[in-house]
């Protein structure tokens, strides 16, 4: 047992917990902060798996943007738990019972499929730098980076549509 | 020396709750967190098997799921937002003007 | 556009296309631009169209001496290209061409002239520029017509003019389609433009089967190609040929037996009867012989026959000249007769001699007819001026005639310079030296008498008889006293009428230098295109006896209505001396009665029964209604009953049913709740997986 399967088991622990809670929270506002921290024991994987820029990224673009993003929606739309809804009454323990032979299967597949289960090494210390992620991504992935700029423009551009108050009044 | 297959189970853990909490939940932002959950789960296999074969392209492909991701809340909070102005609600049960 | 073969870059060989192309402008800036122009310039451009047509034709004539009469071809572009039918539209200019060309052209620049003055004064004219911009638009149609005849270089370039030139002579012949001369409502015009038209629809399926047996026997349409397989060719195939195309001669020039079209074609205003019925169509037939040359030489039994139809047609027509009152019938028959001559004559092989007479019967009988177009509008004028001098417009007025000569009589006095033109044209065709006509008159009986002496006699004799008839129709329209009152009032006309006419009175005074004896100028022409065209010499004999003839006919026409005029209401003192012969000529041998009776009543029979017995109460009645309708109504029964209910709705129903029910009970399934739309995802993920996993 090393100092990084530990620190794995710990993390992996709290990520679980934290996602549960996001589950089964009433409150929103809860919700959406256990996700947050969700999202930052992701980053402590990404450090783990020598991905330091991704780390950062999520950091930035989830833990930061996203999710205030959603905070200030629960804000402005409220909080409020739902009341009870008599439809779909079967919902619930069909999808639970789904959802674990999901994850049996899913693990089953991990176990039995023994192909992958190299562990994972100190790899050199400029893998996964952002020097290195740069380089491929302006040479090799140019073209699709460009379009994921006309993507976020478009979804901006949609955003703003959506919500803006329709003239006439009843939107 | 953590065995990749520890990341995949973990990956695969917290994807099963993304959509569990995509089945369960009726309120429409929390479903939202879900995928975004889900989609997490996704980018942790990513980022464990780009170390795995040491092939950078699994973290460059996370981040364009992180690109994406982040265009797709912020049309889909637009919408959430345009529906709760017209029917006053965010519960998905009540949105059912699709039916056959 | 115009591709050229000539050699010779300073002649103007390149230009022949213009002769059809100038005629289509100017009927195209008639017909586009027409509505905002005036009568004058109508009128105008269309004669300067016709001109400038003149002028080419004079162009290449020119050139064509300069390259000593030999035939040039310009090809212009492709036309039909089927299997071993290669045709393209090639102009051919030889020196029988070119002749054609100036005759229509000139004589035809003339009329347009006159025509601008004669469509005026018509008292159906009554200033509608419709109408006359239509008249000219035809008019011009027709020369570019007749010039795709004269020029084509092959039969069936011929027989596209030949067809375009019929086109137009239907057209104009029913011009005033809605009224009479007198502009009264009748479909007599309409009924002489169907039947000039059908008479040469018989004459022009004869030329067809001439085309085809041509195209059959010698594998080309092409005059050069043709004429030089004539010598391998069996003469039963020659003589086939020529005489079939005899039929369509006999139709388009006005032979026995089809010439019955020609009188009646009269309807047609003067310019039109002085163009096309007198001087240029007519003449085809005429010019096809000639162009056929080679083969009507090679077949001696078809060149007796042409000969004899044409006498005959020559004598026949020259009698029921006799007996005519109407001026223009007078020379409708006239015209029939000399055209006779003209296919006698190339019909014995005088080529030469045939065109001769075609050119100088194409002045002088133009300028007959437009003089008789003349004498009538003045009678019209006359008629006009009494009518409202005298204020009796009662409605019912008498029908007045103004072409008939018995109202006639002393117009010298009234018209003089027309009747100066007449006596020069009248000159001419009765054959008086030295008027054009005497020339090429005694050129044909010269060749008659020395190698077809029954020609000859019936030659002779219908000459007599033109003489007669033209000095019978001097007395009574210019001599003695005026028969009615209209006579005392005619009026001369304008000089644009009187000027063409001296144009034309000049030709049939001088057209004989064309080919006088011993200098034979024509001859020289012609026969660069047609071999053998040899000049007669000339006889003192047969020019003495045929003026002697002549004069001796005039003599007897005076002794019998110059020294005693006519006298209103008096018959004709002809009727005395030969009564039922007279009235043989006087009603055309009831020529048109007798084929009312064989050919026109028994069609008519023939289409009634068809209409009643074939058409209504067999095919309509019996078959249709028993036969086919019952045996129909039968199987749609059994198809709509037993088939389409019992069967095919069944399945069509059957499937719908069950497509309905199925949907009825698959349509719960979308119960629009997104969730439950996600779990049915999830369910295919676990189970697709489960499948991998577990198979």
């Amino acid at each position: 047992m090393t100092v990084d399967l530990i620190l794995f088991f710990i993390v992996a622990l709290v990520a679980i917990t934290t996602a549960l809670g996001m589950l089964l929270s009433r409150n929103a506002v809860y919700s959406a902060l256990f996700l947050v921290l969700n999202f930052a024991t992701v980053a402590v994987f990404y450090l783990l798996l020598a991905a330091p820029f991704i780390a950062i990224t999520q950091v930035t673009v989830y833990a930061g943007a996203i999710m205030v993003l959603f905070l200030f929606v629960i804000m402005l739309l409220g909080a409020d738990a739902l009341p009870e809804s008599k439809v779909l009454p079967w919902q619930k323990p069909l999808a639970v019972t789904l959802a674990l032979i999901l994850a049996l299967e899913s693990v089953y597949l991990l176990f039995i499929r023994q192909t992958a289960a190299g562990g994972i090494g100190a790899p050199n210390a400029e893998f996964g730098s952002p020097q290195a992620i740069g380089t491929m991504l302006f040479n090799q992935y140019l073209l699709p980076f460009e379009v994921t700029s006309i993507l976020l423009l478009v979804a901006m551009v949609g955003a703003i549509v959506l919500t803006k108050k329709q003239k006439g009044g009843q939107g | 020396m953590v065995p990749v297959s520890y990341y995949l189970t973990l990956s695969a853990v917290l994807f099963t709750i993304g959509a569990l909490g995509v089945l369960i939940r009726r309120n429409a932002l929390i479903i939202f967190m879900s995928v975004e959950l889900m989609l997490n789960a996704a980018n942790v296999a990513f980022v464990a098997f780009a170390s795995v074969y040491e092939v950078l392209s699994g973290q460059i492909f996370v981040f364009f799921v992180m690109t994406v991701a982040a265009a797709e809340v912020a049309v889909g909070l637009a919408l959430i937002v345009a529906i709760f102005r017209t029917k006053h609600s965010i519960d998905v049960d009540q949105l059912n003007n699709l039916k056959g | 556009m115009i591709l050229s073969e000539a050699a010779n870059p300073g002649l103007f060989f390149n230009l022949v296309p213009w002769i059809v192309f100038f005629p289509v402008i100017g009927l195209l800036i008639n017909l586009i631009f027409g509505r905002r122009m005036s009568e004058k310039a109508i009128g105008t451009v269309a004669s300067l169209a016709s001109g400038l047509a003149f002028v080419v034709s004079v162009l290449l004539a020119y050139s064509l001496s300069a390259v000593q009469g030999h035939a040039q071809t310009v090809y212009l572009a492709e036309w039909i290209h089927i299997g071993t039918l290669q045709l393209d539209w090639t102009f051919r200019v030889d020196t029988l061409s070119a002749v054609m060309m100036l005759v229509v052209s000139g004589v035809g620049t003339l009329i347009h002239i006159y025509a601008i003055g004669y469509m005026h004064e018509d008292v159906r004219f009554k200033n509608d520029v419709g109408r006359f911009r239509r008249f000219f638009v035809f008019l011009n149609l027709f020369i570019a017509m007749m010039m795709i005849l004269v020029s084509g270089d092959s039969y069936l370039m011929l027989f596209v003019g030949w067809e375009g030139v019929g086109l137009c002579s239907f057209l104009l012949i029913g011009f005033w389609y809605d009224m009479d001369t007198l502009a009264r409502p009748s479909t007599a015009n309409a009924d002489a433009g169907k039947k000039a038209f059908i008479a040469n629809r018989v004459g022009d399926f004869g030329f067809l089967l001439a085309i085809f047996t041509t195209f059959w026997a010698f594998g080309s349409l092409q005059f050069d190609t043709v004429f030089s397989q004539v010598e391998h060719a069996p003469a039963a195939v020659i003589t086939a040929i020529t005489l079939f195309m005899l039929i369509g001669v006999a139709g388009k020039s006005a032979q026995v037996p089809l010439y019955v079209w020609l009188p009646d074609a009269m309807a047609g205003p003067t310019p039109v009867s002085a163009l096309i019925h007198a001087a240029t169509m007519v003449t085809a037939g005429v010019y096809l012989v000639a162009r056929s040359a080679p083969l009507y030489s090679a077949v001696h039994g078809a060149q007796y026959i042409v000969a004899m139809v044409g006498a005959v047609t020559a004598l026949f027509a020259a009698t029921i000249a006799v007996g005519q009152y109407d001026i223009k019938k007078v020379l409708a028959y006239s015209t029939i007769s000399q055209l006779g001559f003209m296919v006698a004559a190339v019909g014995m092989g005088a080529f030469v001699a045939g065109m001769f007479h075609l050119v100088t019967h194409a002045f002088f009988k133009a300028l007959l007819f437009l003089s008789a177009g003349s004498i009538i509008l003045g009678m019209e004028r006359g008629h006009h001026h009494l009518a409202h001098g005298h204020g009796e417009h009662d409605g019912d007025e008498e029908v007045f005639d103004p072409g008939d000569m018995r109202n006639m009589g002393n117009l010298r006095k009234r018209m003089p310079v027309t009747f100066w033109l007449y006596m020069v044209g009248t000159l001419a065709l009765a054959g008086i030296f030295p008027f054009a006509g005497f020339w090429s008159k005694d050129e044909i009986l010269l060749d008659a008498k020395l190698h077809f002496p029954g020609v000859y006699t019936l030659l002779a004799i219908a000459a007599f008889l033109t003489a007669f008839y033209m000095g019978r129709q001097i007395w009574m329209v210019f001599f003695g006293q005026e028969r009615t009152e209209v006579a005392e009032h005619a009026e001369e006309s304008p000089p644009v009428m009187t000027v063409p006419l001296m144009v034309l009175a000049a030709l049939s005074l001088l057209g004989g230098a064309l080919n006088l004896p011993g200098v034979y100028t024509l001859t020289r022409w012609l026969e660069h295109t047609i071999e053998g065209a040899e000049a007669g010499e000339f006889s003192f004999m047969v020019a003495g006896v045929s003026t002697a003839l002549a004069l001796l006919a005039i003599f007897i026409s005076w002794l019998l209505y110059g020294r005693k005029p006519l006298a209103a209401g008096q018959p004709d003192p002809l009727k005395k001396m030969l009564g039922p012969i007279f009235t043989g000529m006087e009603n055309k041998w009831f020529v048109d009665e007798g084929y009312k009776a064989v050919f026109i009543d028994r069609y008519n029979d023939l289409a009634y029964f068809l209409a009643q017995t074939l058409d209504w109460k067999f095919w309509h009645d019996w078959l249709h209604e028993q036969v086919i309708f019952r045996a129909f109504k039968g199987l749609t029964r059994f198809l709509a009953d037993p088939v389409d209910l019992g069967f095919i709705d069944a399945i069509a129903n059957g499937l719908a049913n069950k497509t309905k029910q199925a949907s009825a009970s698959l349509r719960r399934i979308q119960n629009g709740f997104v969730r439950s739309y996600a779990l049915s995802v999830l369910l295919g993920v676990v189970t697709i997986l489960g499948y991998l996993l577990f198979k």
